[in-house]
C-alpha cells in the first residue's frame, strides 16, 4: 500500500516534468507541415544573430568565471585561514543575490552608474560590458562561493600554507600552486552553474541593452513559433550538460580521494 | 632605553598587522560593495527622496495606488500559490524516494535532474510550457482531438494566474526536493521504532512527531520558494508578454522607460520588493536555525 502511494507520487512528478519536454521537443520538430524534421533547428543554428548572441554570452560566461575564481577563492581561502570569525558575515554577504531579486539589483546598477554619476559605466559599450560581467558575477556568488568553501573544508588549509610557507613560497604561488589545484574540483562546479547561469540569464543583458543570448530567445520567442521550441530544447541541453559536468566531476573527486 | 624600544615595536606591531589582515578580503569587500551593497542602498535611499534630494514619503505613498497595490497583489498570490503547492508536490515526492520504499537506484537520477530543473527557469521554460499547454501545444491538442476536452472553453488560458503558478511549479517543485530530502533523512529511525514501541499508529507518528521536527524546515523552504517566485522576471515576460500585471514586469517596463511616470516611483517599487523578499527569507533563516537543532 505505501509503495503504491510512493509510486504514484512519483509518477505523478514525473508525468508533470516529463511532459513540457517532450511538448517542446516534439514542437521544435513540426516545422514542416506533417511531418518531423530539423529545420527549426536549421534555422535557428544558421540565424547570424543566434551565432553572434550565443558567441557573446558564452564569451561574457568565461570572463565570469574567471573573474569569478579570481574574487572568491583568495577571499574563501583567506577567511578560512586568518578572518574566521568573518565567515558568517562574509557568508551571509554572498547569500544576498538570492534574496535581492536580480531585477532589483540591475535597477539598482542603472540609477547608480549612469551617464551623469560618478562612475559612469552605462556610458561606454566597454563599461556596459564589464557592468554586465559584475552583475552575473553577482548572480552566481552564492554557488560560487558555496561551492568553493565546501571544497576548502575538506582541505588542510592552514598545515598546506604553513608547509608552504617554510619552503619559501610567496602568496601567490600558495594560492595558485597550491590552493587552486587542491579545491579545483569544487571550483569546476561552481564554474559549470556560473555558465548554466550566464547564458541563460534575461534580466540583466535585457535592461543593460546588451546583446546577449536570453533577450535573443525572447525576441524570437514573441515573433516565432517553431523556433523558440528549439532554443528551450538548446538551452534545456545546456542546462542539463552543466549539470551533468558537476555530477561527473564530483564523482571523479569521491574515486581520487579514496585512496590517499 | 632598549627596554622602551621593544616596548614600543611590541604596541605598535599589532597595529601595524591589523590592517594586512585586512587587505585580503579588500577586494571582495569592494566588489560586494560596489556591485551588491551601494545599488541596494541606492534603492533605499532613493525610494524616500524627491527628485532634488529631499527626504519624503511621497514615493511609498505612491505605491497604495490600486493598479501597484493590485500588481503586489497578483505577485504575492502567485508566488504563494506556487510555493504552497511546490511544497506540497516536492515535499510528497521526497517522501516517497526516502521513505516509501523506492528502490534505491531511483534516488541519485531524481536528484540531479531537480537540479536541473530548478535551473531551468526563464525564457526556455516559458517556450516550453508554451508548446505544451499553448493554445497549439502538445497538451492541448491532445485533449482536444483524442478527449474532447476544450482547455480554453474549460477557461484554462496559460497566461493567466494559474498558468503562470503551472510554469512556476516547474523550479519550484524540484527545488523543494533538493532542500527537503536531507531533511526528511535526518528522520532517525529510533524515532520511529520508540513510537510504534509506546503503541503509535503510522500516522501518530506522523502526526506528532516526524511532522513537527520537520516543520520548520518545510515552513522555512515554503519561504525560499516565496522569495524565489516573487523575483522572477524572464519566465513572466517571456509567458505573457506585459499583459499580466505583476511588480517584477512593471518594474521591468519602469527601468525600461519611465512608465509610471514618476523615476521616483521606480525605486519605491524596488524597494517593495526587497522588503517582500527580505521578510519572506529572514522568516527562512530564523526557522532553518530552529530545525538544525533537531537534524544535526
Amino acid at each position: 500500500m505505501k509503495k503504491f502511494w510512493a509510486w504514484g507520487a512519483l509518477a505523478f512528478g514525473l508525468l508533470y516534468f516529463v511532459l513540457p519536454l517532450i511538448g517542446m521537443t516534439n514542437f521544435s520538430l513540426k516545422m514542416r507541415r506533417g511531418e518531423y524534421s530539423f529545420d527549426a533547428y536549421a534555422k535557428v543554428l544558421g540565424d547570424p544573430q543566434f551565432q553572434q548572441t550565443f558567441t557573446y554570452s558564452v564569451t561574457m560566461a568565461l570572463v565570469t568565471i574567471l573573474f569569478g575564481v579570481i574574487l572568491v577563492v583568495p577571499t574563501a581561502y583567506w577567511v578560512r585561514l586568518r578572518l574566521p570569525g568573518l565567515r558568517p558575515y562574509i557568508e551571509f554577504v554572498t547569500l544576498l543575490p538570492l534574496v535581492i531579486p536580480a531585477i532589483v539589483i540591475v535597477f539598482g546598477y542603472i540609477r547608480l552608474y549612469n551617464t551623469s554619476s560618478w562612475l559612469p559605466l552605462t556610458g561606454s559599450l566597454m563599461g556596459t560590458n564589464l557592468l554586465l560581467m559584475f552583475g552575473y558575477a553577482t548572480l552566481s556568488l552564492p554557488y560560487m562561493y558555496r561551492a568553493v568553501d565546501t571544497g576548502l573544508s575538506s582541505i588542510d588549509v592552514r598545515t598546506l600554507t604553513e608547509a608552504a610557507q617554510s619552503l619559501g613560497a610567496g602568496w601567490t604561488r600558495i594560492l595558485f600552486r597550491i590552493i587552486l589545484p587542491n579545491v579545483l574540483i569544487a571550483v569546476l562546479s561552481g564554474a559549470f552553474l556560473t555558465f548554466a547561469i550566464v547564458i541563460g540569464e534575461f534580466t540583466m543583458a535585457a535592461l543593460l541593452n546588451r546583446p546577449a543570448f536570453g533577450p535573443y530567445m525572447q525576441l524570437l520567442g514573441a515573433n516565432r513559433a517553431y523556433e523558440p521550441a528549439a532554443l528551450a530544447v538548446i538551452a534545456f541541453g545546456i542546462t542539463w550538460g552543466c549539470l551533468g559536468l558537476i555530477q561527473l566531476v564530483s564523482r571523479f573527486q569521491k574515486t581520487t580521494q579514496r585512496p590517499a | 632605553m632598549a627596554s622602551d624600544s621593544t616596548a614600543a615595536s611590541q604596541t605598535t606591531r599589532p597595529t601595524r598587522r591589523l590592517p594586512l589582515q585586512w587587505v585580503g578580503i579588500a577586494p571582495f569587500a569592494a566588489f560586494a560593495l560596489l556591485f551588491l551593497i551601494l545599488p541596494t542602498m541606492k534603492i533605499v535611499i532613493g525610494a524616500f527622496q524627491t527628485p532634488d534630494g529631499s527626504f519624503t514619503l511621497e514615493n511609498i505613498q505612491g505605491l497604495f495606488t490600486p493598479s501597484i497595490l493590485a500588481a503586489y497583489w497578483i505577485s504575492i498570490k502567485i508566488s504563494l500559490s506556487s510555493a504552497l503547492l511546490g511544497c506540497l508536490i516536492g515535499f510528497g515526492m521526497a517522501t516517497a524516494v526516502v521513505l516509501g520504499g523506492l528502490p534505491p537506484w531511483i534516488r541519485g537520477p531524481l536528484l540531479t535532474f531537480s537540479g536541473v530543473a530548478s535551473n531551468f527557469a526563464g525564457v526556455p521554460l516559458a517556450f516550453a510550457f508554451l508548446a505544451t499547454l499553448g493554445p497549439m501545444g502538445l497538451v492541448t491538442v491532445f485533449l482536444r482531438t483524442q478527449i474532447g476536452i476544450d482547455l480554453r472553453s474549460l477557461g484554462f488560458n496559460l497566461l493567466s494566474f494559474w498558468g503562470l503558478t503551472l510554469t512556476y511549479l516547474f523550479f519550484q517543485i524540484p527545488l523543494m526536493v533538493l532542500i527537503i530530502t536531507p531533511a526528511i533523512d535526518g528522520l532517525k529511525r529510533e524515532w520511529k521504532e520508540a513510537a510504534s514501541i509506546l503503541g503509535a499508529t503510522n500516522l501518530q507518528y506522523w502526526r506528532m512527531v516526524a511532522f513537527p521536527i520537520l516543520l520548520p524546515s518545510i515552513l522555512g523552504t515554503l519561504a525560499l520558494l516565496f522569495a524565489n517566485a516573487f523575483g522572477a522576471v524572464a519566465t513572466a515576460i517571456a509567458l505573457t508578454g506585459s499583459s499580466l500585471n505583476i511588480v517584477p514586469i512593471l518594474l521591468f517596463a519602469q527601468s525600461r522607460g519611465d512608465v509610471l511616470g514618476n523615476p521616483h516611483l521606480g525605486y519605491a517599487l524596488a524597494f517593495g520588493m526587497i522588503v517582500v523578499t527580505g521578510v519572506a527569507n529572514a522568516i527562512y533563516i530564523w526557522l532553518r536555525a530552529r530545525s538544525e537543532r533537531w537534524l544535526k
